[in-house]
């Protein structure tokens, strides 16, 4: 019998790499945001507003990377929102994160009806191209991301400074950091990777827009970061994990074999809550996180 | 009385008249004229005129709470001023961020360092001035910083990560960083509290040697000693306000104390002898783990009786409050025994201890002893709520609680508009009175008192040590653990000495000899042997 | 003290007032930003608004709807209030009323043929003790390992939708469902909430939700429980000094969270549907409004809850007559959060515009009545 090899083929493999794309980008977002000391459980917000603006960009410019941009502008605005709250005005950033969530999901499909009168889904519009059978152009840049995030955070001066933010407001903000600018930028660069994350998703590889399609990647992404200890490579091991446990469900879908589909589909979740609890213990947050510079 | 000289600094005596001689012309390095800055409810300085020579330790006296760091934050630009001018090198400048202070050349080691403990010694030197260009060339900033460090003498590894780093070399990471940035006048905010007595012999060192290479230095604090250690003048500062610029050589301990104090003060609480009683609290052989697998206690003993107070006097860490808190019941020790009276507690949770007649008066009033957005009356619960009259275990009494708090608030002299006022509405001193009401209302037999004037104004000070002589006087047994020596020193009938989770020394509070009990404090024998262990 | 009974009273009320000026100036604020937005997309606001309003009142049945429509709201409601007291933000409402749900479903689509008396109570008890538990794991886990409960709970609710989506599917040789309908069997009548609004579907979930609200209230304001869960909430340190249990105290707060949205999960399935169906209703989300815009205050929470009743049952009647999409509701639920976490830093906003005229004025008066001031720090 020779199953096994059968069941991890090339099919698997892609698969992996397709499921991990949006996690990947969502998780560098949130990442950065996390890692400048805000919260963000709003990706999941972030995202829906990125895949229905690249889909409104595409369908009006006739052009996906047109959709691509005025996802990234509009995913970067609506952060804007969670950024001037939680930082401008030092509110709950889970409060606020949760109201940019229902914000997203309802304009989203308030906006659907009202631009083509229809309810729940958009039409179908052109798509990012692929490099490979499959493989959309979005995937490989997704994990390009990973290193980028890398050298920023290591090497650059901007990052050490992202990271003191992070760390310990107080003491950045005491050498002359600017650290509410900071945080701001990098607020928005989350909703800029969250909205490539959600473009992913319509422009790159479904076509089109259905309400609440993100289906709670946001808040897996946001797992990620914590699980990969707030370091951009392991948050990529564990995106490819999430993912993988979801491929391999759809993998013994298709393959027929014979196992629950809802308790292969629980099996991502279960993974995420034993890892947090088992590795948070060893992990460390930044510092920082939540806190802001003395007032004044 | 003591006239106060310099250069009692160690090895160096000879450097300063040279040195001093050769600046010619006395300009200013700093004047800060007219300051004032209001915080809500509060009048932070009012009015506060501040003149450095270039060249000198200039030191800034007062107490807490006068307005010392308050003035040097809005130097540092990190808090803007309601009024007032200040000159930088003759210059009229006006920060508006640290960034801008950084650039006219200041530098501030802050009493809470500034410092990220995941970071290593060069990043957090280089931090926000890590040079030109996008990237950061770690080796040549590793470089620069040895190079700094060794300049001075500040042996410093540049790779060591801070959080690994003892306070002492912590405190030169933060020096360095200033001298790193090139400040030609470098700001200190109480730089000894967390230090033994040889790391701020090494810290005089560092700051002589800055001064001789031509820097200006302002060095805050509250003690009188260091005053006459370091500096070359002085200006006090009290209740917001400047009182007097002296010559440190030209005055005595006794003229500085007035000016800070505000009258004639005797240093000494007024209380008579004490007459102990029969034993109320002790503890034998107390071990506990603390951070890093190291014994925060360390086979501790020590004993209270009944009528007298017991000050323990170290240095900030040595395991005062893993102690405090262990005989509070907030930590189990690993092994030991507690007795109160003849009870054993050692396993007693922390409202089993308060029911068989502990008092604890923590150390933080705004994240132990209170909770601030609750009001006066729910304050009162604490560590109450199960203890009748105030609740049952299951339900709790607010009615009966209420008229408590109002009783008490009358006692203990609480300004409050009503027990409805949330905690966090009261100032320092009202909120410790509280909390002095709350843990004195069962009249305990042993009451541990933790900093229990810290950030308070002097009439409150004085309510609060008459408070706990008064106490004393009823039978009762104190354990006051203070970081400020001179309280612990006025306040106890006897002075036991914490060094690495054990009493390393014992004292009677009529006579001290402080030579010793600084080297005790530093973890030094005197004589060769040691000095009585009580249990 | 020179201060009577009188004044005292006056600061307890103006605190009060305060406290509820805010949130219905946050509803306010929410409303006037939803018809801006109502009228940038090219319909009528106004017009708008009154389908809605008639919609929700305009008939005795519609009254009856938008009292139904309240009820989940109501439990939602106190499960976060409970839960943010205690310091625990609880983002798995919506499985928890899952769990609530599939329990009570599961038992009343047995018809073992008891009593209505016995069978009711027996179910809800049900419903309140699988939604406590579910609610409890998060509690656990946080006092346990500090794994983060906003991360949990989301996803222990991924979780509870497959365990349900399992349940109704998968199980049908051993438990009441049907796997084609895709729900547990239909609760027979005397397994359901009765109807207490004759011609409408209002059941007595709403009495239910209503003794639910005053027995946390007592629970809160008058119990050492609740001075434990109130304490830890808002200071771990002084709860550790007056030697509260921390990790005990978030673990019970949480399963009587849990227990509450257990209790929303049930009276909607033996209440409303008759059945739990193989989707999750939605009201997590919701609910997190609900209890911020109720102060996290039970009282507060009922009142909170029946203006969120009204939104939902009047949007159908607006997207049909107007043509106004019934979104806008989750929008006018994202707003109104804004507007009650802005309003909460209106003190911080006074300070800001005193700072740049140069003068200076007390900073956040309202923070200690808002609750949505940044707590107990996560480490998320």
């Amino acid at each position: 019998m020779d199953g096994i090899i059968d069941f991890f083929d090339l099919n698997l493999f892609k698969a992996v790499l397709r499921m991990a794309t949006p996690l990947v980008f969502a998780a560098m977002g949130g990442l950065l945001s996390e890692r400048s000391g805000i919260m963000n459980i709003a990706l999941e917000g972030l995202m829906l507003s990125g895949a229905f603006a690249a889909v409104v960009g595409t369908y009006y410019l006739h052009n996906p990377w047109w959709g691509l941009l005025v996802a990234l502008i509009v995913g970067g605005l609506t952060a804007l929102i969670h950024a001037f709250w939680s930082i401008g005005l030092r509110s709950d950033q889970i409060v606020t994160g949760t109201a940019i969530n229902l914000l997203a999901a309802g304009t989203t499909v308030f906006l659907i009806q009202r631009i083509w009168a229809q309810s729940g889904r958009t039409p179908t519009v052109q798509k990012l191209p692929d490099v490979a059978a499959q493989v959309n152009v979005l995937v490989p840049i997704a994990f390009l991301c990973v290193p980028i995030v890398y050298f920023f955070l290591k090497s650059s001066k901007l990052g050490l400074r992202v990271m003191a933010c992070g760390e310990h407001p107080q003491a950045a903000e005491s050498v002359g950091i600017n650290v509410s600018l900071l945080r701001y930028g990098m607020v928005m660069m989350s909703g800029v990777f969250a909205a490539a994350a959600g473009a992913f998703l319509t422009i790159g590889s479904l076509g089109l827009f259905t309400r609440d399609m993100t289906a709670g990647r946001g808040f897996i992404a946001l797992a990620a970061v914590i699980f990969g200890n707030w370091m951009p490579f392991g948050t990529l091991a564990a995106c490819i994990l999430f993912a993988g446990a979801q491929a391999f469900q759809i993998q013994a879908q298709t393959k027929g074999i014979g196992i629950s589909a809802d308790l292969l589909l629980a099996l991502p979740y279960v993974l995420t809550i034993i890892a947090i609890a088992g590795v948070v213990r060893g992990s460390r947050a930044p510092a920082g996180l939540g806190q802001h510079p003395t007032p004044n | 009385m003591v006239v106060l000289t310099r250069g009692r600094v160690g090895r160096r005596v000879a450097w300063i008249v040279t040195e001093q001689v050769e600046v010619p012309q006395p300009q200013m390095a700093v004047e800060m004229l007219g300051i004032v800055k209001r915080f809500p409810g509060v009048v932070a300085n009012a009015g506060v005129d501040l003149s450095v020579e270039r060249g000198e330790i200039h030191a800034l006296l007062g107490e807490n709470g006068a307005g010392k760091s308050t003035l040097m934050n809005i130097l540092m630009g990190l808090i803007h001023p309601d009024h007032g001018k200040i000159l930088v090198h003759g210059r009229d400048v006006r920060f508006h961020s640290p960034r801008d202070a950084v650039d006219a050349g200041l530098g501030m080691v802050h009493q809470h360092f500034m410092l990220i403990p995941r970071f290593s010694v060069t990043e957090n030197i280089i931090l926000g001035s890590e040079g030109p260009g996008a990237f950061i060339d770690r080796q040549a900033a590793e470089e620069r910083v040895a190079q700094t460090a060794a300049e001075y003498g500040l042996v410093v590894d540049p790779r060591a990560r801070v959080e690994d780093l003892p306070v002492g070399i912590q405190q030169r990471v933060e020096i360095l960083r200033v001298l790193y940035q090139d400040s030609n006048i470098l700001i200190l905010d109480e730089p000894t509290a967390l230090l033994t007595p040889q790391e701020v012999e090494d810290l005089y060192r560092v700051l002589n040697a800055l001064r001789d290479a031509g820097r200006t230095v302002i060095f805050i604090t509250h003690k009188l000693r260091e005053v006459a250690a370091i500096s070359d003048r002085v200006t006090v500062i009290r209740r917001g306000m400047t009182v007097g610029t002296r010559v440190t050589a030209d005055t005595t301990a006794a003229e500085l104390a007035e000016l800070m104090v505000g009258r004639g003060v005797s240093l000494r609480v007024d209380r008579t002898r004490a007459h102990p009683g029969e034993v109320a609290l002790q503890a034998f052989d107390l071990t506990m783990k603390g951070r890093g697998g190291v014994n925060a206690l360390d086979g501790l003993s020590l004993s209270v009786r009944k009528g007298e107070i017991v000050g323990i006097a170290g240095v900030e860490g040595n395991g005062q409050t893993e102690l405090v808190e262990t005989l509070a019941g907030l930590h189990i020790p690993e092994s030991g025994t507690i007795l109160l009276g003849e009870m054993d507690i050692t396993r007693d949770d922390p409202v089993e201890r308060r029911r068989k007649g502990l008092s604890y008066i923590p150390e933080d009033r705004h994240h132990r002893g209170l909770v601030l957005p609750f009001s006066l009356t729910e304050n009162m619960l604490l560590g109450n709520s199960e203890i009748p009259p105030f609740g049952d275990g299951r339900r709790i009494d607010y009615a009966k609680t209420e008229e408590i708090t109002r009783e008490l608030m009358e006692r203990f002299d609480v300004r409050a508009p009503g027990p409805e006022t949330s905690a966090g509405a009261l100032s320092g001193g009202n909120q410790q009175k509280l909390i002095i009401a709350r843990e004195l209302f069962r009249e305990p037999a042993v009451l541990l008192a933790v900093q229990p004037t810290r950030g308070l104004d002097v009439g409150a000070i004085e309510f609060v040590h008459s408070r706990i002589v008064a106490e004393r006087d009823k039978g009762r047994g104190v354990l006051l653990l203070s970081f400020d020596l001179d309280e612990t020193l006025d306040l106890s009938d006897r002075i036991l000495v914490i060094y690495h989770g054990k009493i390393v020394g014992e004292f009677s509070g009529e006579r001290v000899d402080r030579a010793e009990l600084g080297l005790l404090m530093g973890g030094r024998v005197p004589h060769g042997d040691r000095v009585g262990i009580t249990t | 003290m020179g201060t009577g009974w009188a004044s005292q009273h006056n600061a307890a009320w103006r605190s009060t007032a305060v406290t509820v000026g805010t949130s219905i100036l946050a509803v306010t604020i929410a409303l006037l930003a939803g018809a801006v937005f109502i009228a940038v997309s090219g319909h009528d606001p106004i017009e708008s608004y009154r389908a809605l309003w008639n919609g929700a009142f305009g008939s005795r049945r519609a009254v009856g709807e938008t009292l139904a429509a309240s009820v989940p709201y109501i439990f939602g409601g106190l499960s976060f209030a409970i839960a943010y007291r205690a310091g625990m933000f609880n983002i798995g409402i919506e499985g928890q009323m899952v769990m609530g749900g599939l329990a009570a479903g599961l038992f009343a689509g047995w018809d073992l043929g008891l009593p209505a008396v016995v069978y009711v109570p027996t179910s809800m008890a049900l419903a309140l003790l699988a939604g406590g538990l579910w609610g409890s794991i998060a509690g656990v886990l946080k006092a346990a390992t500090g794994a983060h409960e906003v991360i949990t709970t989301i996803m222990l609710n991924y979780l509870a939708f497959r365990l349900l989506s399992f349940t109704v599917l998968e199980t049908d040789k051993h438990l009441p469902v049907d796997p084609q309908l895709q729900a547990t069997h239909m609760a027979p009548p005397e397994a359901r909430l009765p109807i207490i609004l004759s011609g409408t579907r209002l059941h007595a979930g709403l009495i239910v939700g209503i003794l639910a609200a005053i027995l946390l209230w007592y629970l809160l304001f008058r119990t050492t429980f609740g001075y434990n869960v109130r304490t830890v909430g808002l200071s771990r340190g002084a709860a550790a000094y007056a030697g509260i249990r921390w990790g005990s105290t978030v673990v019970a707060a949480m399963f009587v969270s849990g227990g509450m949205a257990g209790l929303g999960g049930g009276s909607e399935t033996i209440g409303l549907l008759g059945q739990q169906y193989n989707s999750p209703q939605g009201y997590g989300f919701t609910s997190i409004a609900v209890g911020l815009v109720g102060r996290n205050h039970p009282i507060g929470v009922i009142a909170a809850a029946l203006v969120f009743g009204v939104l939902r049952s009047g949007s159908n009647a607006m997207q049909n007559q107007v043509g106004t999409s019934r979104e806008i509701v989750l929008v006018l639920q994202g707003l109104v959060i804004l507007a009650i976490a802005g309003l909460a830093a209106s003190g911080r906003i006074k300070a800001w515009w005193a700072r740049r005229r140069r003068t200076t004025m007390p900073t956040d008066e309202f923070s200690n009545t808002i609750g949505v001031e940044p707590g107990v720090t996560p480490e998320l």
